[in-house]
């Protein structure tokens, strides 16, 4: 039973981290923006976030207030970040695929560059804690209090506050229903007065904050706060797209695949912790490889009924037809 | 009296098709990209460092000339990694797996390298074939999956690029002929493993950069000049148009990916099995779950050398030179990343120089357009009184 605890201690802000994530590809694209540049987002969100944490962690604030502050400069960092995407998709009509790359690309050299520069290290290093041992009331109810409330970080719950507002945005404003007009049908939604260009870049700087506050998320929940130019996010940002296509562009499904990929992430990562799998005595790289490679059998299930946004991808010009 | 104007019309100097013509369009926007991020470049070293960067930037421009060897050297893995990515993007695929399949064919290399009892003549030979085999393994995996499952080629290439990251370090370490745990990196490869070197001083530069250009020229004859090559562009243009004429477009497109694969995979040989400076030692590996840079450096040549094989060769030169600059910016305190940021930044304009460039083109051409309609309506005006 324990575990199953720890399992589920640690799995918890993986998921959440890869579930903002995914839902933030999931407004640019259903926007009609495809987003490869989430993972160059998480890292530029987390960089500035955890640059954030640096300067602050002296001044005696309230670890979690810390977090919270973090969050918001993670989140304007990622929306920023995000309008190089949508400049150069919308106003540029440009490939949208390579420039998303090149944007990953960006971001690994630049924190590598200044890291080094400034503080003779590939990344930033922190010393706050956010680790919360026990929530004070909740954490002593029997087994979800052991599942939810022990152990654990704030992201957790702020992540599923934010899913649960985005889930009312998608579905039930006039907001969503336009943007989501936008990736499906542009001509349509423009014939009826909707700007489609504002609407692409509403929908794609949304991904930015998500993003944004996703990679942060990753810095606190898996790297104890850290950032590193080297291993960055470890492909987070293409791992949470696989998450979006796997959840069929809906944010319900999008987190029961978050949580399926969290969960073999954590399996392959505390493999000595558990007697059975340990004396398996498979290599433990084999266990690492294991989220990518679930990505790809689930992906070859999906995909051939795959309900992607019928115009994403495609830049949206007026005159055609 | 027609075929005089006719003839008329053919001398007259056209700005218009030196502009449309593709060859000009390429060139110039591949120039404005790399002008605006060898600019971007000058900001932020300007902004690390104001003194230096004046200095560094003159490193980044020039300082390759000094070391011609290295800077052909260090083009020779990403001229075929552009060369994967370039002919994937012909057929409409984004290659971004080129860095698994770099890793594969380094590792297949490095095993016939090691594991073979060859006569000296022949092993190094056969161990580039064997890196070829690796990355065509690595390279047709996204192309089953997109043929048959509908599964984006750029989603199942990230993930194998992880996959054989992972496998790739494991297998190395796991092997006592192949790795020195104390270094944690590979041993030196057997002499007779090695590409004959070209022998210029203080260089690595081998046989491998002829090999390379030869692939380029060849590439550009098969997408030219043969039936394939022509149906691997009709596809890239218009897959169901391509479809509806009888071509098989899965069939191309698992080719392709397979051709690619094999491509970068020669990279990966021509990168390990290169002697290096000091005498009898070869170039190392250090498997540190990192993914192999040279395959994204590949994205960036093959997108300023416009997917053209011809091209990709001069961009390829380019990057190095500006790599080996990048490295010698470091003498005046900047870090070498700075060029993978420089680079980062050209495929970002490079996405949309194009577009920039036409419309650049546009202005100039509504000028001097304005003038050619003028003179049309006299031409007509004169054959009407005739």
């Amino acid at each position: 039973m324990n575990t199953i605890y720890y399992l589920i201690q640690n799995m918890l802000p993986v998921a959440i981290s890869l579930l903002l994530v995914a839902l933030g590809g999931m407004f640019s694209e259903t926007g009609g923006i495809i987003n490869i540049a989430l993972e160059g987002i998480m890292l530029f969100g987390a960089y500035f976030a955890a640059l954030f944490v640096y300067f602050v962690q002296d001044s005696g604030l309230n670890p979690q207030t810390i977090l919270l502050l973090g969050m918001v400069v993670a989140a304007i960092a990622g929306l920023v970040y995000s309008l190089l995407l949508a400049f150069a998709a919308i106003n540029m009509k440009a490939d949208q695929v390579i420039t998303g790359t090149s944007l990953n690309m960006m971001i690994p050299a630049a924190i590598l560059l200044f890291s080094k520069m400034f503080f003779f290290s590939d990344g930033i290093t922190t010393k706050i804690n956010f680790y919360i041992r026990k929530v004070p009331i909740l954490g002593d109810i029997p087994v979800i209090g052991n599942m939810f409330f022990q152990r654990t970080y704030l992201t957790v719950v702020i992540g599923f506050a934010i899913l649960i507002i985005v889930t009312l945005v998608f579905y039930k404003t006039k907001f969503g229903l336009r943007l989501r007009a936008c990736g499906e049908h542009p001509h349509a939604a423009d014939s009826v007065g909707i700007n489609v260009q504002r609407m692409r870049y509403a929908g794609t700087m949304i991904s930015g904050v998500l993003g944004g506050i996703g990679g942060f998320f990753y810095s606190v929940g898996i790297m104890d706060g850290n950032v590193n130019g080297h291993t960055g996010v470890a492909g987070f940002g293409f791992l949470a797209l696989a998450v979006m296509i796997f959840g069929q562009w809906r944010p319900g499904r999008i987190l029961l695949g978050a949580l399926f990929f969290a969960f073999l992430r954590t399996l392959a990562y505390s493999v000595s912790l558990i007697p059975f799998l340990y004396n398996l005595g498979i290599n433990q790289t084999y266990y690492r490889m294991m989220p990518y490679l679930a990505t790809m059998v689930v992906l070859a299930f999906t995909s051939k009924k795959s309900r992607a946004p019928k115009a994403e991808g495609i830049p949206y010009d007026k005159s055609s037809r | 009296m027609q075929d005089n104007n006719g003839i008329d019309k053919k001398n007259r100097f056209n700005f218009k098709s030196i502009t449309k013509s593709g060859g000009f369009t390429s060139l110039s926007s591949a120039l404005m990209a790399i002008f605006l991020g060898l600019v971007f470049g000058f900001f932020v070293m300007l902004f690390a460092s104001p003194p230096n960067a004046l200095a560094g930037l003159r490193y980044i421009i020039f300082g390759g000339f000094n070391r011609i060897g290295n800077v052909f050297y260090f083009a020779t893995p990403i001229l075929m990694t552009g060369l994967s990515v370039g002919f994937a993007f012909k057929m409409g695929l984004f290659n971004i797996g080129a860095s698994g399949q770099y890793t594969m064919g380094l590792f297949f290399a490095l095993y016939a390298g090691f594991m073979w009892d060859l006569p000296p003549g022949i092993h190094w030979f056969a161990a580039i074939l064997a890196g070829m085999v690796g990355g065509m393994l690595w390279g047709i995996i996204p192309g089953l999956f997109k043929a048959f499952l509908n599964v984006n080629e750029v989603i199942t290439s990230i993930m194998f690029n992880y996959i054989g990251m992972y496998l790739v370090d494991m297998m190395i370490q796991g092997s006592s002929i192949m790795y020195t745990a104390d270094k944690t990196r590979t041993k030196y490869l057997p002499q007779s493993a090695q590409i004959p070197s070209l022998g210029i001083p203080n260089s690595n530069v081998n046989l491998g950069i002829i090999f390379a250009i030869i692939i380029g020229i060849f590439l550009y004859i098969v997408l030219e000049k043969t039936i394939f090559g022509y149906e691997l562009k009709a596809t890239g243009y218009n897959k169901h148009a391509a479809e509806y004429a009888g071509m098989k477009g899965k069939t191309n497109i698992i080719l392709t990916m397979l051709i690619a694969g094999g491509l970068s995979g020669l990279g990966g040989a021509f990168f390990m099995l290169s002697p290096s400076g000091i005498v009898g030692s070869s170039m190392t590996y250090e498997p540190i779950n990192i993914i192999a840079a040279n395959g994204f450096t590949g994205i960036a040549v093959a997108l300023l050398g416009s997917s053209h094989p011809i091209g990709t060769i001069f961009s390829a030169v380019f990057i190095s030179h500006i790599q080996r600059g990048g490295t010698l910016a470091s003498l005046v305190g900047y870090k070498p990343e700075i060029i993978d940021l420089v680079i980062a930044v050209i495929i970002y304009f490079s996405a949309f120089a194009m577009i920039m460039n036409t419309a650049l083109g546009k202005i100039v051409e509504s000028r001097l357009g304005e003038k050619e309609a003028k003179e049309i309506e006299i031409n007509d005006d004169v054959k009407e009184a005739e």
